[in-house]
């Protein structure tokens, strides 16, 4: 029996140290390259696409081009906006991409440019040329909120504007926010599976993993085509993954505001409860059983359990990241036995602590922490009385899990000290196989690496 | 055939023995081009990052903070509180109604709770926007705690690098001058521009050692803050990457009288002739012969240690795409010590000065290109069938791509590059990328027979 240990306060500090959430405009350029034949722009000083760039450069290992407008001085005193006409013109010339999607910054937002303003007489200014790009632009002062809600305020723009209304169709929208290049593939199989139409937005299952060339493609082959983003007013439904996305207006709400299309929101399918959820869903929305590929692989995945569990049983789990996915992998550690000691993130959606309640449900004995608005050096300060056995997330908190040597469960973004971070597969079934087989493995491995004995049997 | 770059951008690009030199280079880089280039903030921030016992806090909104984090590889032989991003996560409020209230809590919470030898407080894009006097709060921190305090004047839009050298040279000259020197040899030396990625100053000092030099302070590498402090007392300057630091050793001449002399720690020629000049510079016959005897020893262990490298890689084709120029004239040396040949070389914020240097010593028929971007490079390296990239992160994919050896020389690099060592290293880098049997399945190598 585990006992309640005294409940801590959420350390409230001034200063943060070691963030656990990035930049909105980074989150918006992820989104952005999710887009077929789009280029990610960024109305700002250089500095932030170069970072930004170097930042998913490192974890995915894939070329991505992010333009800039790169403003200077005199362009923050007069305004951006001759220089963002200018980085349109010379990314359209030199890439050909089918879009522009522009993400501006915390230094276009302050200096007030209007770029909607801008973008209107662009259009206007360029009227008759042909093969010109669409425009798509999006908000994202980098001191509002992180990267996930720039990720699902660049999706909003999106779909906001380019999806028109006409007849309906039998097409099934799915936004299952930021997941790995893994997970997007995982997705696209799962929906032909069912025989589904469908457009998942956004699609980096190719565009971030693509294979060796030839010949350089200036803008990375995949991605949702823009066609069925301009039809996604005319599907029956949206499926969108995220329990704490409540407080955005997401792809979803808009689609559901403006056509009536209706919206399924569920949790990330991490571990079986929540992929059985959303199987159910696609049963419902087909009209067809879960095919039998998936019903043998929630089969094994159910053996996979019965043989690991007593190694996993009652270990002590802190978790942080972005908070649909802190919440899906508490799912998943719930229902093999683990223990969430405390969830963070940097997010503050001030719904993470309910959603997680929702499914952690009454499995277990003790209630995890969960906190909002974290850094890692609260996150650390914490862990301290928690006598954690294992830390679930993202490269960044492996400082923590070298002090208090413990393994680090690599999953979701960024993945920076590790090869094959678009590679982690999370969703469904087979990502849940995956994770119960890495995190009992780690334990396994921690036992036998301490053992004095080093025995050749588990 | 589309022209490879922007015409704005072709005057960017020289193609040595085509056209006399008439590059163009240090202005501000084209909008929509993708520049390879950062900011005021980062070059400020890589600079001033390596010394250790200071607090570096980042007054802005998270993601300048949060993308600089552990960003170097610059290793300390004691106090790591460098390897923190400290940032005051400005939000919209702070925005609305000014930062500096936020800015003065958290540099007082962080100072009491980590005791810092000294502060530097980078300004960012939006911090030169909203207009906090980061000057008034820094001199009340100042007063308050009895630490050094110092504003870095690195917002992102006010330049390049560059411009982020600079300011990082300005906050660091503020220290200078305040610390004892009374016990300083009068052979003695400041290492100026290497920032002890993968323990080079190390390897570096125990050269200096073994001369019988001094090393009063290292700029910044395993840097702290009292020996910066003292760093007028040295006899002299010796500055590598010099983009970075030269500045600072300008202001120290002009103030304090200290001479500084250039050099390059990368390759065997240049290394050994940094030696050399230090040792001239010093006039003494007995360190001239030290000097000489290292020199040889390091020398000979090489010679035969790089051998199966020359063989190996004699013939292959390299390209260049580094930060500042000066590393890639050592880089061209280099090469050419182990029989490759350079036949792209660029930079993000060279000068006509190192443009001219490296027209001068590369081989006809090279690309010479300043502030690229990843098409440009693409074309060139395709069109030079290049057998291995030099460069950073960035450059990386690129070359990986399209089936195309990396040697990582920015940095995050876990390889000591300098040194004598360096060079055995940097040849074995570039083997085991060059050699790799991977390359038989890349798609260049499938239609492209084996005529190279």
């Amino acid at each position: 029996m585990s006992k309640n240990p005294p409940r801590a306060k959420k350390p409230n500090y001034i200063s943060t140290t070691n963030a656990c959430k990035l930049c909105k405009p980074l989150g918006a350029c992820l989104a952005f390259k999710g887009i077929e034949g789009a280029v990610p722009y960024l109305h700002g000083s250089q500095g932030c696409a170069t970072y930004m760039r170097r930042y998913i450069i490192s974890h995915y290992n894939e070329p991505i081009d992010i333009a800039s407008s790169s403003l200077s001085e005199k362009h923050a005193v007069y305004g951006g906006g001759p220089n963002l006409k200018l980085g349109l013109t010379n990314v359209a010339a030199k890439y050909r991409p089918d879009i522009i999607a522009i993400a501006t910054t915390c230094l276009t937002e302050t200096i007030g440019d209007d770029v909607g303003m801008y973008l209107r007489e662009y259009q206007e200014d360029t009227k008759g040329s042909v093969g010109l790009p669409s425009l798509v632009h999006v908000s994202t002062p980098s001191y509002s909120g992180t990267h996930m809600e720039g990720f699902h305020a660049a999706l909003g723009a999106m779909v906001d504007q380019l999806s028109a209304g006409g007849p309906a169709n039998e097409t099934v929208n799915l936004l299952p926010g930021f997941v790995s290049s893994a997970d997007y593939r995982l997705l696209h199989e799962i929906m032909a599976a069912f025989d589904l139409n469908y457009t998942l937005l956004p699609d980096l299952s190719e565009t971030m993993d693509g294979p060796a060339l030839l010949e350089y493609e200036k803008i990375q082959a995949g991605g949702t085509p823009q066609k069925a983003i301009r039809a996604m007013g005319c599907s029956r439904a949206t499926i969108e993954f995220g329990p704490t996305l409540g407080p955005l207006t997401t792809g979803g709400d808009i689609l559901a505001a403006k056509f009536n299309t209706p919206l399924h929101r569920i949790g990330m399918p991490v571990g079986i409860r929540e992929t059985d959820r959303f199987f159910r869903l696609l049963e419902t929305l087909s009209g067809r059983p879960t095919p039998e590929k998936y019903a043998k692989e929630r089969g094994r995945l159910v053996d996979a359990y019965v043989d690991g569990h007593k190694y996993v049983f009652g270990k002590r789990a802190i978790i942080y990241g972005e908070e649909d996915l802190v919440v899906g992998m508490c799912s998943l550690l719930t229902e093999i036995g683990i223990q969430p000691v405390l969830c963070a993130s940097g997010g503050t959606s001030g719904r993470l602590a309910q959603a997680i309640a929702e499914v952690t449900g009454d499995t277990l004995t003790e209630q995890p922490q969960v906190f909002e608005g974290m850094d890692f050096y609260e996150i650390s300060e914490l862990a301290e009385g928690l006598s954690p056995d294992l830390i679930i997330g993202h490269s960044k908190g492996y400082p923590l899990a070298r002090k208090c040597a413990i393994p680090l469960i690599r999953v979701g973004f960024p993945i920076h000290d590790r090869v094959g971070g678009q590679r982690i597969l999370h969703l469904g079934y087979a990502g849940a196989q995956h994770l119960f087989d890495t995190i009992t493995n780690a334990m396994i491995a921690k036992k036998q690496d301490d053992s004095p004995v080093g025995y050749l049997y588990m | 055939m589309e022209a490879i770059a922007l015409q704005e951008r072709e005057n960017q690009i020289h193609i040595k023995g085509e056209a006399p030199f008439n590059l163009v280079c240090n202005k501000d880089s084209l909008a929509g081009a993708i520049s390879q280039r950062a900011c005021v903030f980062c070059g400020s921030r890589v600079v001033l990052y390596p010394i250790a016992d200071a607090l570096h806090l980042v007054h802005g909104p998270i993601g300048c903070a949060v993308y600089t984090w552990d960003i170097r590889g610059a290793l300390s032989s004691g106090p790591e509180l460098h390897r923190l991003s400290f940032s005051t996560d400005l939000q919209e409020k702070d925005v609305i109604f000014g930062g500096e209230k936020k800015l003065l809590a958290a540099l007082g919470e962080l100072i009491e709770r980590h005791s810092p030898k000294a502060a530097f407080v980078y300004s960012t894009c939006i911090v030169g926007i909203i207009g906090d006097d980061l000057d008034a709060v820094c001199r009340q921190v100042e007063a308050a705690y009895g630490i050094p305090v110092i504003p870095v004047k690195s917002e992102g839009f006010k330049g390049n690098k560059r411009a982020g050298y600079q300011a990082a040279c300005d906050a660091m000259f503020r220290l200078i001058g305040k610390g004892d020197t009374s016990s300083i040899s009068k052979h003695s030396l400041n290492i100026l521009g290497d920032f002890n990625l993968a323990g080079e100053i190390w390897m570096i000092r125990e050269y200096y050692e073994r001369m019988g030099i001094e090393v009063v302070a290292n700029i910044t590498g395993d840097g702290r803050v009292a020996d910066i402090e003292r760093a007028h007392g040295a006899a002299l300057n010796v500055v590598q990457c010099s983009g970075s630091t030269m500045q600072l050793a300008n202001m120290m001449e002009e103030k304090f009288g200290t001479p500084s002399i250039r050099v390059s720690y990368f390759g065997i020629e240049d290394m050994a002739e940094a030696l050399y000049d230090i040792a001239r510079f010093f006039k003494d016959p007995a360190m001239m012969e030290r000097t000489k005897k290292l020199v040889e020893e390091e020398v000979k262990k090489l010679a035969t240690a790089l051998e199966p490298y020359r063989k190996a890689l004699g013939g292959k084709k390299a390209a260049i795409y580094v930060g500042g120029s000066f590393k890639a004239f050592s880089l061209v040396k280099a090469f050419r010590l182990i029989d490759m040949q350079v036949v792209m070389v660029g930079s993000q914020t060279g000068t006509r000065e190192d443009y001219l240097e490296l027209e001068a010593i590369t081989d006809p028929g090279t690309i010479i290109v300043d502030d690229s971007n990843p098409l440009e490079l693409t074309s060139f390296l395709k069109e030079k069938e290049v057998d291995i990239f030099v460069g950073g992160v960035k450059e990386r994919p690129i070359a990986y791509k399209l089936g195309i050896g990396f040697c990582d020389h920015n940095h995050e690099r876990k390889e000591a590059l300098a040194g004598f060592e360096g060079m055995l290293n940097f040849a074995q880098e570039v083997y085991s990328s060059v050699m790799s049997p991977v390359w038989q399945f890349v798609p260049r190598k499938k239609s492209v027979p084996s005529s190279r």
